[in-house]
Order: C-alpha cells, then structure tokens, then sequence
C-alpha cells in the first residue's frame, strides 16, 4: 500500500466532515418533512412529495448545476441572500455539504417515514388525549418509536454522502485540501498516469469506512430491538 | 357530569348523526358494532373532527362548528381506555403511568400515584418493561395510565372485548374500584347488555349511526328479553358459600341457593337466564330442580311475545319470562304466589 500524503489524508477527513455534517444538518428537516409526509394533510403535499424525492431520480450533475445557479453569485439565493450576508459558498466545503444534504435528503426522508408510518396510531391518540400536545407527542411517542427508521436513514444519508461525486465536482470543484472528497481524489488519480496504486488505496479506504458504518448500523438495530 | 352532544360526521356510506344530553356518573353507550360508537368516542375525545356540531361537558364548549372552537385532544382532559391496551412500548409500567400524571396541570390531580397502584394491585410491575406483562396486567396499567391523568370523563371503548371471560370479570372489578375510589364519571362503551348491567346506569342506545333511546340498562336488558335467545339475565352477586353433597350453597333472598358452578372464593358473580326458571303454581311432592322457591309476582311487562315476570323470593328479586299462554293459565298477575323452580346446573359463575 503506498503512503498518504497530507493530500490524501486531507480527503478522508474532508469526506468524513462532509458525511456527518450534512447528515447532521438535514436529520432535523428530515425529522420535519417525514412527519408532515406521515401526519399532515395539506395542500400541496403531492408536490412537496415529488421535490423531496426529485434528486432521487436526476443525474447528481444536474443536482449540482441547479445548485451553482442558485447559490452563485449570480443566482437568486446567492444574491439576495448569501451576498448581503457575506457569505461565499460555492467552491468551499460547504458547498460539498449541501450538495451532499440534497442528494441524500430522499433517501432520508423515505427511511424515517418508514419508521413513522410503522408507529401505531392508537398510540399517538393515547398520547393526545393523556395531555401531550402535537410536538410533546413527537418528541416522547413518534421519534422513539421510529428510532430504527431515522438510524437507517442517516446512515444511509452518510453512506451516500461518502460517495457523492456528480453534484459536489460541480458546486465544490475539485480542489485537493479543500473540496477534495475521497471520491474525487480517486476520480483525479484513475485518470491520471501511474495514480492506479493510490486509487485502489483510497478504494479500500472507502469499503473501509462502508463496512464500520454498516456494521455501527446493525449494531445499533439490536440496540433497539433489545431495548424495545 | 353533564353531557350534551349534537354532531354529525359522514364518512363513505356511513352516517353518524346523534344529539342527547346526558347525566350521571355512570353512562353506557350501548350498541352492535358498526353502529358509531367507537366515532363517537373519537369525536368526543378530539381525534377526529366531526362535519359539524357542538359538544359540551358540564357547561364548557369544548367543540362548535360555528363559533369555531375546538379544544385540541390534549387540553379536552377526556381520557380514554381502548379495547387494547396501547401501552407506549419504549417505557417502563411506571413511565407510562405517569405519563399523563406528569402532564397534567397539579391543580387538577385529584388521584395519588400510591393508592392508585394499591387499588388495581400492579405495585410489582413498575419497574418491568411493558412487554413481559400479562394481557390483564397491561389493561390494568392502561386504565391507571388513563386514571392517573384526572380526566374529568373517562370514555372506556370496548375495554373488556379483547379479553378473555376469566379476565373479563376482573377487569370489571378493577374499572368499578378505580372509578369508585376516584369518582370518575365515564361513558362506558359496549355491544355487551351484559357489560352494560353491571358497569352502567343511564344508557344510550346506539344504533346505525343514531340514538335509538335513553334509557337504563335494567330497562333496556327487559325490553330485549322477548327478542334475545338467552333470554333475561338475571346477575346474583353471592357469597360465603357452603358446600353441600358436591354443591355449594349460597344465601340469598332469606334462602338457600344450591348451584353446580360455585367457587370457594368469598365473593361470586353469577348469571342465571329467565328462560331457565320454572314457575309452578302448587308446590309439587318432588322435583329434580334443586332450588324451589316460594315467591310472589311483583309485577309483570311485556316484551316480544314473552310475558316477564317479577319474582319477589324474600328480598331476593328474579325475573323469569313465560309465553303469554302460561301466563293466563298460571293466572299471573301482581300479588299471586308462585313456585320458581331452578336447577342449580341454570347458574353459570361470571370471572
């Protein structure tokens, strides 16, 4: 195995950061969307339906050019928002953040709905009526009771995070010790000459981090089941 | 506790639209199933909203399709005990007792967390995790889950319909000792008259989706003798009992009862149908029925093409029932003595 250099390492930490923080990030509006998705009756449900689940079905590339025209300089959120705010985000890790949060939100979503829809309704109603009010009733009935449907969720949101490519290359470039993921430091080194062994290398890393993860994830089923 | 509902709610093919006011402490809704009464609960308790009309518990509006209130579910203080016991599966016994406890207001808790658990006996079960309980112990932690969060009317959907007989009856004990010793009034939803006799006063009918009468539940158990094929039920609450030659022998109406069925327990609930009394004139010189006993007809009410009659045997009371021609030549009326013979394998031990 050939040694890292600081580039290398630089990249597994950058892809670790990027994993967790947007996991972290959007388990809150995953939280929230898969509740309203479950619960809520409303209008325009269907279509909220079909913008969550839309980066489940477009090219990552597509994803992360509509995210470059929107957070741009030129782009409607980057200059009626970010701009005025000071705050630069594309090409940064950032960047890498949100595209990852977009592309993994679907898979979150559909996870923790999963788990919400499996909670009884009965005892949601028991919930109601012992006092608890609608967010009591989520925090101490509904997110206890679909525990395994959101670890399944961030988990797969992580997993997928790990291996985000399309949509960051394009709103975070490529840049070695600052947007450069594991993914895209492998793409780099497959298509230049003699990076075969460092490619591989970062490969294994990669099935490294998959297999603590899913193991983490199985582990913590148990948990839960024994718990429950 | 008063009760005045008017709401209709629609749904499929379905209609509920019922309107009554209601007092007393001890209300029964009574019904065959699909006839509403599990809505009405949902209704009344705020998990489903009605098309529109008004609900008010003891003068408070709590729901009024046109000035637009409605309490939410958690600030109504209606609790409710379902067929199942719906414990929260991630809590110990003791959490989910004090779930309601805990979010209650302290002004309104009116019921102690210690003598709560002395009177439906799950003080061992605390600490356990709400699956290793036995299916009367969760309905016991369910109904003190709901007690605990003194709710000013207690709606029990079909609490005993999942239970077994054994566990029937003393769920009922339980239900009558909690909702004695804490005085809370409650609607006690069932499709069973019998249920009915034992847990409810006043009752409301129910049926297809409307309030056929208001009644009580002695008059509703008459009033269905002639078309129901066990009859009239007659319930003996009996005790102390004596055994005699592989009998027990209970006391009753300033008499012996002998009975097949009895229990060596101090207290038992027994059912006895008025198809199975036999009403003699002159006393015969021998019979095989075990109980024979001198009474006299307090009166007497019609029902299908049954006659009922009221038995007074000392002051134990019996109804038993008779074609209308027996009645005439037995000569029945208010103030005749009559023979009531009862075979002691007629009574049948509830619990």
């Amino acid at each position: 195995m050939p040694a890292f250099t600081s580039a290398e390492y630089l990249a597994i930490l950058l892809s670790l950061k990027v994993a967790i923080v947007s996991t972290l990030v959007s388990l809150p509006f995953g939280l929230g969307v898969a509740y309203l998705m479950t619960y809520r009756q409303f209008r325009g449900k269907v279509a909220l339906d079909v913008a969550v689940n839309l980066p489940l079905t477009l090219p990552p590339v597509v994803i992360g050019y509509i995210l470059l025209l929107l957070l741009g300089q030129k782009g409607f959120i980057g200059r009626h928002l970010l701009q005025p705010l000071g705050i630069r985000l594309i090409f940064t890790w950032k960047a890498a953040v949100i595209a990852t949060a977009v592309v993994g939100f679907p898979l979150m979503v559909r996870s923790i709905r999963l788990g919400m829809e499996s909670v009884d309704e009965r005892l949601i109603q028991a919930a109601r009526t012992l006092g608890a009010g609608w967010f009591d009733t989520i925090v101490t009935v509904i997110i206890p009771l679909s525990l395994r449907g959101i670890a399944a969720g961030s988990a797969l949101m992580f997993a997928r995070g790990l291996g985000e490519f399309g949509a960051t290359i394009v709103v975070a470039g490529n840049i070695p010790g600052v947007t450069q993921t594991i993914p895209l430091a492998i793409y780099e080194y497959a298509s230049s000459p003699g990076g075969d062994r460092m490619a591989l290398a970062l490969c294994l890393v990669s099935v490294l981090i998959s297999v603590v993860v899913l193991l983490f994830h199985e582990y913590f089923n148990r948990r839960i089941a024994k718990a429950g | 506790m008063e009760l005045h509902v008017s709401l209709q709610k629609s749904f499929g093919a379905f209609s509920l639209d019922v309107t009554f006011t209601v007092q007393g402490e001890r209300v029964g809704v009574f019904g065959p199933s699909g006839s509403g009464k599990s809505t009405l609960a949902s209704l009344l308790a705020g998990l489903q909203q009605p098309d529109n009309g008004v609900i008010r518990l003891d003068g408070e509006l709590i729901y009024d399709s046109q000035g637009a209130i409605n309490v939410p579910p958690e600030q109504r203080r209606i609790g409710i005990v379902f067929q199942r016991p719906y414990l929260f599966p991630h809590m110990s016994v003791k959490g989910n007792l004090l779930y309601g406890y805990k979010r209650s207001a302290p002004a309104n808790r009116r019921i102690d967390f210690d003598s709560l658990v002395a009177v439906l006996q799950i003080g061992h079960l605390l600490s356990r995790g709400v699956h290793n309980l036995s299916g009367g112990e969760k309905q016991r932690v369910a109904i003190g889950r709901t007690v605990l969060s003194s709710p000013r009317l207690l709606l029990m959907d079909e609490p005993l319909s999942a239970l077994d007989d054994t566990l029937k009856f003393q769920i009922i004990d339980y239900l009558k000792a909690a909702s004695e010793a804490f005085r809370i009034p409650y609607l006690f939803i069932s499709h069973s008259l019998l249920e009915m006799r034992i847990m409810a006063d006043r009752v409301l009918a129910v049926s297809a989706g409307r309030i056929e009468a208001q009644t009580t539940a002695e008059d509703l158990a008459r009033s269905r003798m002639g078309l129901s094929p066990v009859g009239y039920i007659n319930l003996l609450r009996l005790a102390h009992p004596r055994r005699v030659g592989g009998m027990s022998a209970y006391a009753w109406g300033g008499t012996e009862l002998l009975i097949s069925a009895g229990s060596d327990r101090p207290e038992a609930l027994f059912e006895l149908s008025s198809k199975d009394i036999i009403l003699i004139k002159q006393h015969p010189d021998a019979i095989s029925a075990r109980n024979l006993l001198d009474c006299a007809v307090s009166g007497t009410f019609r029902s299908g093409n049954k006659v009922g009659v009221d038995l007074a045997c000392g002051d134990g009371r019996l109804v038993a029932e008779v074609v209308q021609e027996a009645a005439r030549e037995l000569g029945i009326e208010k103030g005749s003595r009559l023979f009531a013979a009862i075979k002691a394998s007629a009574f049948r031990r509830l619990g």
